[in-house]
């Protein structure tokens, strides 16, 4: 019975650029400011990364195989892994980190995320090939064609009108502008107003753009080691990881009638498992904090309900309730979330756990929540209904 | 079946694309240089969404002639005639079989050359009939140059006939006649996208009037029919008026004519014939005599004896498609579905949509003919089929079973104005099939009022994407509502 990797890794430095259209830098350098801000977090050396995991996602990012990464931060003589999971490939870079801590094959290991999306010349995600076989009969949607019929679902599902849930999905991006406000290294930093939300121009219905997470440059990365190396060099108050995992589909949402629409499988899969991994009974009481993949902001209601920390049907009304504002019940995408901060695909799960790794050790600055234990990240690659779902858990230790 | 029984058309099949262009419009939008074109501004025409073409036309007009078909005889041969096939090499009959999911060991076809290519076909067709059962299908997406008397005329469409020996034959073949001439009244040379055409006074005095009537005339007395016996003629090819002025010289009634479906569709080139020859199946009654005729290079006629009255199918052949419409009034779309303008669609347009064509040919029956699977252990059916079952996840369990005319709703959607379409926006989602299966889809021709979740679908087989490096076509379906 496998004992899972709950307190077993500790992170021990973390960096994160500043995402948004970053015309001054290359990947390298991307690569680089990240990988330096995490080792003089660390207090390390670049020789003492045993081993590291390099998460980028796109095709034409930053480049195929471990090779950018290795040359960029002259990783030698060390294995160094590129992993790809559409936007659950950072996740899977410090899964990729942490499952090596855990099982001894290395002390210290290095998990980096990266993107370059703003070279394409255009706004948005660039179209993908889907391999030969899809390209003959599936269609290309964008990337929010895929998560609007989530709205679609939804909507005929709970028989809400279609101005209440627009509304609902706009106050979720008007909550992440204000969180994103207070961000130094979001890439969108200013409030707008609701109107101005629900009145702009449509992308895929009902999504406008407001509805859609800003496509971003940016790395992101995390040293992680165990908790003994960690306090052999000092460390104290360690942010240990609860829990990574991971589900995929299988065609079951897509190729059969049962899926409605209405909310995600793989969410619900590796939520659950997450959770016991972690511990956890009562999400909603005991999460401090979420960063959820809000690509689009009808992707971050139905979430709330998929990690149930609100009930099936209730996440549009718990949306404007507030709950998930900076003050309210569960505070989600403190930092902006993907909306604000900024989406570079491969650099965002892990830019989502330095977001807890800030916050759990009160160096938040202006959105320091109050004494967070346990926050959750979440990462959704490929659309709703064939997909990728990444959760991770992190914590102070021992909670 | 004996060798006594008859032999002539089975069924029949018809396919109209919905956008229907007010021809006001062309002339709305040519009135600061051609203002003379307001004088043919009457009715409407129809043109092709971008990815519609004389082969999908060709498929949905045969899906049409082939549903419900009562008789159990296996269809031998295909001949696909038009003048507009997309392929010069490659055999488009192919593609239109394969998507009909018709026996691999049919004879199979292309006829070109002439708008008498549809007519000439289905007379051959029909000679060859007693060997077995025959589809013709006429299709054309035709082009007039902006500015032309063409681009007023001409309509696309597609007609299907279904030929053989059999008591379920519904109307008789009685004969053909023809004539073979060298009267160029218009030509196209390979490659060429327009037509060029002579004085419209000298193909109606000089070419309809002293050909067509002559052959007619030389095929009733052939068969002993007095011409007051014919019910319904119809004849293209020719001027508008052409077959008005043909029955007057005939000495036939007005009455009798065909619709020359100018109003509602426009000339059709080759497939014309075929629709009036469908045109005149759905209104005959038994007894009635039929001639069809068609003008190009000479003449071509073919008579008919209806034996039986067609079934009405409900949202079928000619009057189902021609009730099937979208009213557009962008002059710039129709010029953009037809390549006429190169609208700058951004960078998103410029994927490579190379067909790996290796793959295309493993999965033929799953591409072209919309053949999915079902799970020798649970049932479920499926699209694609994938090794294991999506449902049950057992290994080599997938039986083949076509989806094309099976029913269908939305499950999920979206109107997708971010993505490169070359008809925006690209509306997509789940389809649910009534029968389980379900798969992602693009979905065509939205009509104003939208879709929404549980619309009602049916499928059209269409142009996926274009390869415009290598210029070729790959083919799919899509649901359209119903």
């Amino acid at each position: 019975m496998a004992s899972g990797i709950k307190d077993k890794v500790a992170i021990i430095g973390m960096g994160c650029t500043r995402f948004g259209e970053r015309w001054d830098m290359g990947a390298e350098q991307l690569l680089s400011e990240a990988f330096s801000e995490a080792l003089a977090d660390a207090g390390i050396e670049r020789q003492q990364i045993g081993a590291a995991w390099y998460g980028s996602a796109m095709e034409r990012s930053v480049g195929n195989s471990a090779i950018p990464l290795a040359t960029a931060l002259r990783l030698e003589g060390i294995p160094v892994s590129r992993v790809e999971n559409m936007c659950a490939t950072g996740t899977e870079a410090l899964r990729g980190a942490t499952y090596a801590v855990a099982a001894g094959a290395v002390d210290i290991a290095l998990a980096m995320g990266a993107e370059k999306l703003k070279d394409t010349g255009y706004g948005g995600l660039p179209t993908l090939g889907k391999g030969s076989f899809a390209d003959l009969w599936m269609p290309y949607g964008s990337a929010p064609a895929g998560f609007a019929q989530l709205a679609a679902g939804y909507r005929a599902k709970y028989k809400i009108p279609k101005a209440d849930l627009k509304r609902a999905i706009g106050r979720v991006s008007w909550k992440s502008h204000q969180n994103g406000v207070k961000n130094p290294r979001a890439h969108l930093r200013k409030a707008v107003e609701m109107d101005t939300i629900l009145n702009a121009p449509m992308i895929a219905e009902p999504l406008g753009v407001f509805d859609c997470c800003g496509v971003s440059d940016g790395a992101a990365c995390a040293i992680v080691t165990t908790p003994q190396i960690a306090r052999a060099l000092g460390k104290k108050s360690l942010v240990t990881i609860k829990a990574i995992a991971l589900s995929a589909s299988a065609g079951r949402e897509w190729g059969t009638n049962q899926w409605d629409g209405s909310y995600v499988q793989n969410t619900r899969n590796a939520a659950a498992a997450a959770y016991r991994e972690a511990g956890i009974s009562k999400p909603r009481e005991e999460l401090s904090a979420l960063e959820v993949h809000d690509c689009f902001s009808i992707t971050e209601l139905v979430t709330m309900e998929d990690l149930g920390v609100s009930d099936d049907g209730r996440a549009w009304q718990d949306v404007l309730d507030g709950v998930f504002d900076a003050d309210g019940k569960i505070p989600c995408q403190i930092d902006g979330g993907l909306k604000c901060f900024g989406h570079p695909i491969g650099a965002s799960g892990l830019r989502m756990v330095y977001e807890h790794y800030l916050q759990l050790q009160g160096r938040a600055g202006s959105r320091q929540l109050k004494d967070p234990q346990l926050g959750l990240s979440h990462n959704l690659g490929g659309v709703p209904y064939n997909g990728v779902c990444a959760v991770s858990i992190v914590g102070v230790e021992g909670r | 079946m004996s060798p006594s029984s008859p032999v002539g058309v089975k069924s029949f099949g018809a396919y109209v694309p919905r956008h229907r262009m007010p021809r006001s419009v062309i002339a709305a939008a040519h009135a600061w240089a051609l203002p003379a074109l307001k004088s043919t501004a009457k009715g409407e025409k129809s043109f092709c969404g971008w990815d519609e073409d004389s082969i999908t036309m060709a498929v949905e007009a045969g899906r049409d002639c082939l549903r419900g078909a009562a008789s159990a005889t296996p269809v031998v041969g295909l001949t696909f005639a038009s003048t507009t096939a997309p392929y010069a090499d490659l055999q488009n009959a192919t593609i239109v079989g394969a998507a009909l999911r018709l026996p691999d060991s049919r004879s199979s076809m292309d006829a070109a050359g002439s708008v008498r290519a549809g007519l000439s076909s289905l007379g051959q067709a029909l000679q060859d009939a007693s060997s077995g059962d025959r589809l013709v299908v006429a299709a054309e997406r035709r082009s007039g140059k902006p500015g032309s008397a063409q681009e007023m005329l001409y309509g696309s469409a597609a007609a299907a006939v279904r030929v053989g020996q059999g008591d379920d034959v519904m109307a008789r073949f009685l004969g053909r006649d023809s004539a073979a001439l060298p009267f160029v009244d218009h030509f196209r040379q390979s490659g060429e996208k327009f037509d060029y055409f002579w004085e419209e006074r000298w193909i109606r005095d000089e070419g309809v009037a002293k050909i067509v009537p002559r052959i007619v005339t030389a095929l009733l007395q052939r068969l002993n029919i007095p011409v007051d016996r014919v019910a319904h003629f119809g004849l293209s090819g020719g001027p508008g008026g052409s077959d008005k002025l043909v029955a007057k010289a005939l000495s036939l009634s007005p009455e009798r004519l065909l619709p020359d479906l100018h109003s509602q569709v426009g000339d059709t080139g080759a497939a014309h014939p075929l629709l009036q020859l469908v045109a005149a199946l759905e209104r005959a009654s038994p007894g009635d005599i039929i001639v069809v005729a068609c003008f190009a290079q000479g003449c071509e006629v073919l008579a008919f004896e209806m034996l039986q009255a067609a079934p009405a199918v409900p949202g079928g052949g000619l009057r189902g498609a021609l009730a099937r419409r979208i009213e557009e009034s962008a002059y710039l779309k129709m010029l953009s579905f037809d390549n006429e303008i190169d609208i700058d669609w951004g960078m998103r347009a410029e994927t490579d949509n190379k067909t790996a064509l290796t793959q295309a040919y493993r999965i033929a029956d799953q591409i072209l003919g919309f053949v999915g699977g079902k799970c020798n252990a649970c049932g479920a059916i499926q699209f694609p089929r994938f090794p294991a079952c999506v449902n049950c996840g057992k290994v080599g369990s997938q039986q083949p079973h076509p989806l094309a005319e099976e029913s269908a709703k939305v499950a999920t959607y979206t109107a997708d104005w971010l993505q490169y379409s070359p008809s925006p926006p690209l509306y997509m989602g789940l389809v649910q099939f009534d029968n389980g299966a379900r798969l992602l889809m693009e979905m065509v021709d939205v009509g104003a009022e939208g879709i929404d979740v549980d619309t009602p679908l049916a499928m059209t087989f269409r142009i996926k994407e274009r390869d415009r490096q290598r210029h070729y076509d790959r083919y799919f379906w899509k649901a359209t509502p119903l």
